[in-house]
């Protein structure tokens, strides 16, 4: 298995860049002005780039019309207004047209859906919906049927329709504010003073503004402002994914390895539902994908068909885990294998459904009842959702257990190029032969892995009876036997320790041993290995290594971490992995700890280096 | 599934696992049908899944000598759903109580019935918890005391059959763990049924609900209190076939009349009538006869062959193709 990133130099953007673009009669350049505003009241560093329609009597529709408004923003010094958008707001087809080829695969395209009509799709030189006929299949498009919606809002203000449609470029910038947390204050007050004649206007912009802030927030739409950057890419041929979508092509090709069917249980939950639809578009006889009726249905399903021998996945977020957790102790006392990823978001409870979040490692690691271990794996960027929930697939099936994958809403909604692999390239995925039915055993062990054997209804002279109950040592029947149970508890504890055996050395970005390593786990991948380089610029002697497996722990982890004065930890959680490390190395790492619903970035991270190494 | 009936008997299905219920338990009854219609399906060992939750029915699958999962608490139906939609040609049977089917598991028992998806779900009710030492369950009479509710229940009872054919199921029937012949009939029916199929059968529990089901069971006036429903035929019940059922309106009645002359009025039954499986599901003492056989049969198709047929034209992807679907229709090449 690659390592996250091994091919690709990671250096992250902290500026994101916008175009708004629709008809010159759409009030682009009003918007652009206004989103701007709020960005530098927001504290952001800025520059913008207006771009008007060469004629400004351009037919309403066409090419020529399309006026546009870019602007960058972030927290760094922004000097250009970015060459590509990694967000474009379009209010008609034409503006689509004109702007589509200036975008890198995986931007998000933001559409006023009510603008794909026929006419409007002709004048722009469609002949049929892009937004609908798969056209922009590598774009993250989000349509909104804001011309219907504005209307529906404003349908008491006493406007008449044709003018309170007019207010849906003030909804169109609504999503936006949401989206980047900005301040809807000034733009308001803007209006007001603007149209200090006519109230009736100002106060129906103001509620098609606000409402168009309230829809973005119900419905969760994910902001697009950490994209990885990416250096020199390895040959091959490349396409773009989500965290999500990667994780959901693992499920199918762990699948096609092991020669069975996937069967995928879920329920919708932000932000891990893309896993449902990625899949539901290729549903077939052998991807079987249930939307379950809840989440613990959902886990329930995916034991179900663990034990009816296909492989089994589920994917939620942390709400979801919560409920999943009961059932998941059912997989593994009845050792069967499945993967459950869990797509992280802040909590606790419904906490910040759109926002990241490192939070549930020690739910994923400890949190069940009874002694209950199994494997928890994290991924490190969005393709490697692939990687990393693949390796988990051939885990639980080679030590029938569940394996939780944890990934979190700042790689499930984040793209970056993935090098699609050669078959030959894959893993080998094996299920152990079945010994003769007279000396089966359903629990009887594999002495390298202290797997059980994996005998699905069907198969003729393996009926047998599992559950929840304990099991005796070997028969699997049912045993109340005090030694027996301390055995299997054990047994159980043995298993999963022994997947450390499938962890490769682990590899160190920088010297061995020396000052200070930065140790990440997850999503922190790109912060940590970007700002690990700015600091080894800049002469700081620092290494740092990144976790894929978070349990069990590397076998080499402990010597490794000895070998450096100082280990620091970033985490976006108030230091989960540390409490895990104090207890299996007794080892005091420095935290870096941000639980603001967003992600660490390298700033923050080289900063902290420079700190712990007093400012050398 | 094209193949040779097995010839098998209800002794090859017993696991020769010690049962271990209470003595005259309701549930060694239920067993025994079981594994009888187990073996008149002509289908092997291997092609049943018997999948449980918790209490004291839950330990069934011990019991019977095919694939058996005894899961967690309420959740038999999920587990199960997964095993069918997983595999569809297995013979998918769903074992529960009134607390772990309706209680904690209701929600994943009212899903599963809404989707007709195969599984042959039987609820054994009892009317109590019997394995957590008799507490109140959702199917326990209004007053009954018990340790939960020592100044009598104040909930107002689940009516398990009524429920079922309140959601559509596609096969409701109830049965008495005494009535073999009748019970069996109801069970048979049910292993060939395509769909759900929810059979509720009264159980007695020994220490907790001993009394529960006395009335219907006692030979010398159980038939003046319990109505066998036939479908097409007249719902005539008593010691002596003297008493039929009326609807005037919506409303029920029972009416009296010489043995053997039934009055046109008396209702004829019709399984496939929704509505008035409704009505009759919900006849209790003392104003009607407590009803049981099928309910209601009626035919849709199954959840796993709608997923199935709608995907059946989908072409697969064979393993030397996965790079092509991994790449989609639009990958790029870096040299």
């Amino acid at each position: 298995m690659a390592e996250p990133g091994k091919n690709v130099n990671v250096s992250e953007l902290n500026s994101v860049t916008v175009r708004f673009a629709g008809d010159s009669g759409d009030g682009i350049q009003l918007v652009g002005s206004q989103f701007a505003n709020a960005t530098a009241v927001a504290g952001n560093d800025l520059s913008t780039l207006p771009d008007y329609p060469a004629e400004i009597r351009a037919p309403a529709g066409t090419l020529a019309g399309v006026s546009g408004f870019q602007i960058s923003f972030g927290d760094d010094s922004v000097l250009t207004p970015g060459n590509k958008p990694n967000v474009l707001v379009v209010m008609n087809p034409a503006a689509l047209a004109v702007n589509l080829k200036s975008l890198d695969k995986g931007s998000v395209i933001i559409a006023n859906s009510d603008a794909f009509a026929q006419a409007s799709l002709a004048k722009a030189g469609y002949t049929s919906n892009p937004l609908e006929d798969g056209t922009l299949a590598n774009y993250r498009v989000i349509g909104v049927p804001a011309t219907k919606l504005t209307e529906n809002t404003l349908k008491d203000s006493g406007l008449p329709p044709a003018q309170a449609q007019k207010c849906k470029n003030f909804y169109m910038l609504g999503i936006m504010f949401w989206m980047y947390g900005l301040p809807l204050g000034p733009t308001k007050e803007w209006i007001k003073t603007k149209f200090k004649k006519a109230p009736e206007l100002a106060e129906a912009n103001m509620k098609a503004l606000e409402a168009g802030y309230d829809y973005a927030e119900t419905t969760e739409i994910f902001d697009a402002r950490f994209q990885l950057k990416k250096g020199p890419v390895a040959p091959g041929k490349y396409r773009n994914l989500t965290g999500n979508e990667a994780a959901a092509y693992a499920l199918i090709t762990a699948a096609k390895l092991l020669k069975k069917k996937l069967f995928y249980g879920s329920y919708p939950i932000t932000p891990a539902s893309e896993i449902l639809h990625t899949l539901s578009k290729h549903r077939s006889s052998d991807v079987v994908v249930f939307q379950a009726e809840d989440e613990i249905a959902a886990m329930c399903s995916t034991v179900g068909a663990a034990f009816g021998g296909e492989l089994a996945a589920t994917g939620t977020s942390g709400p979801g885990l919560s409920l999943k957790i009961e059932a998941i102790g059912l997989g593994v006392i009845t050792e069967l294998p499945m993967v459950i990823i869990d797509v992280q978001r802040g909590g606790p409870s419904t906490g910040l459904p759109t926002k990241t979040e490192q939070s549930d490692l020690l739910q994923a690691v400890f949190g069940r009842h009874g002694e209950c271990p199994l494997v928890v794996m994290a991924a490190a960027s969005p393709a490697d959702c692939f990687n990393t929930t693949l390796e988990a697939a051939r885990i639980a099936v080679k030590y029938m257990t569940p394996v939780i994958v944890l990934s979190n809403s700042y790689l499930s909604n984040g793209s970056e190029p993935f090098r699609i692999p050669k078959l030959s390239e894959l893993p080998k995925f094996e299920v152990a032969p079945l010994p003769a039915p007279a000396d089966f055993k359903p629990y009887s062990r594999d002495p390298k892995t202290l797997a059980r054997p994996w005998a699905w209804p069907g198969l003729k002279g393996y009926e047998h009876r599992i559950g929840g109950l304990e099991k005796a040592d070997g028969s699997g029947a049912i045993s109340y036997d005090p030694e027996n149970h301390e055995t299997m508890t054990r047994i159980r504890a043995e298993k999963i320790a022994g997947v450390a055996r499938e962890i490769p050395p682990t590899r160190i970005n920088g010297q061995a041993e020396g000052e200070l390593l930065v140790l990440g786990w997850g999503s922190t991948y790109g912060a940590i290995t970007s700002a690990v380089f700015e600091a080894r610029k800049a002469g700081l002697q620092v290494s740092s290594v990144h976790l894929r497996h978070v349990w069990p722990l590397p076998p080499d982890l402990g010597a490794l971490l000895k070998r450096f004065k100082k280990v620091l930890l970033p985490e976006e959680n108030t230091g989960q992995l540390r409490l895990i490390l104090r207890s299996e190395y007794l080892l005091e790492a420095i935290g870096l700890n941000k639980v603001q619903g967003q992600p660490l970035n390298s700033d923050e991270v080289l900063a902290k280096i420079k700190e712990v190494l007093g400012g050398r | 599934m094209e193949m040779e009936p097995v010839k098998l008997t209800a002794k090859d299905f017993a696991s020769g696992l010690p049962v271990k219920w209470c003595p005259g338990c309701g549930d060694f009854a239920i067993l025994n049908m079981m594994q009888k219609v187990f073996a008149g399906m002509g289908l092997p060992h291997e092609k049943y899944a018997v999948i449980s939750g918790i209490g004291c029915s839950s330990r069934f699958p011990y019991y019977v000598n095919t694939y058996g999962f005894h899961s967690i608490h309420g959740r038999a139906a999920a587990v199960a759903s997964g095993v069918k939609l997983a595999n569809p040609d297995l013979a998918v049977w769903v074992i529960t109580g009134d607390g772990d089917g309706l209680s904690i598991g209701g929600n994943h028992m009212m899903h599963a019935i809404r989707r007709n998806i195969g599984l042959k779900i039987v609820l054994f009710n009892n009317r109590i918890y019997a394995l957590t030492k008799g507490q109140a369950s959702p199917t326990t009479q209004p007053g009954t005391k018990t340790k939960s509710t020592p100044a009598g229940s104040i909930d107002y009872p689940f009516n398990p059959a009524r429920f079922a054919v309140g959601l559509d199921c596609t096969f409701v029937a109830r049965g008495l763990d005494n009535d073999l012949p009748g019970t069996t009939a109801i069970l048979e029916r049910a292993a060939k049924h395509n769909g759900t199929t929810f059979v509720e059968i009264f159980q007695k529990c020994v220490p907790f609900s001993d009394k529960e089901f006395d009335p219907l069971k006692n030979p010398e006036t159980r038939e003046d209190v319990i109505l066998r429903v036939e479908h097409g035929k007249p719902l005539v019940f008593g010691k002596n076939r003297d008493k039929g059922i009326v609807f005037k309106g919506f409303k029920p009645s029972v009416v009296s009349f010489e043995p053997g002359r039934v009055p046109a009025e008396v209702a004829v039954y019709d399984e496939t009538n929704a509505e008035m499986a409704y009505l009759l599901s919900g006849f209790t003492q003392p104003e009607l006869p407590v009803p049981f056989g099928v309910f209601l049969s009626t035919s849709k198709p199954s959840f796993e062959e709608l997923y199935y047929g709608q995907v059946k034209d989908v072409a697969h992807t064979r393993e030397h193709e996965l790079e092509a679907l991994l790449a989609g229709p639009d990958a790029w090449e870096v040299k």
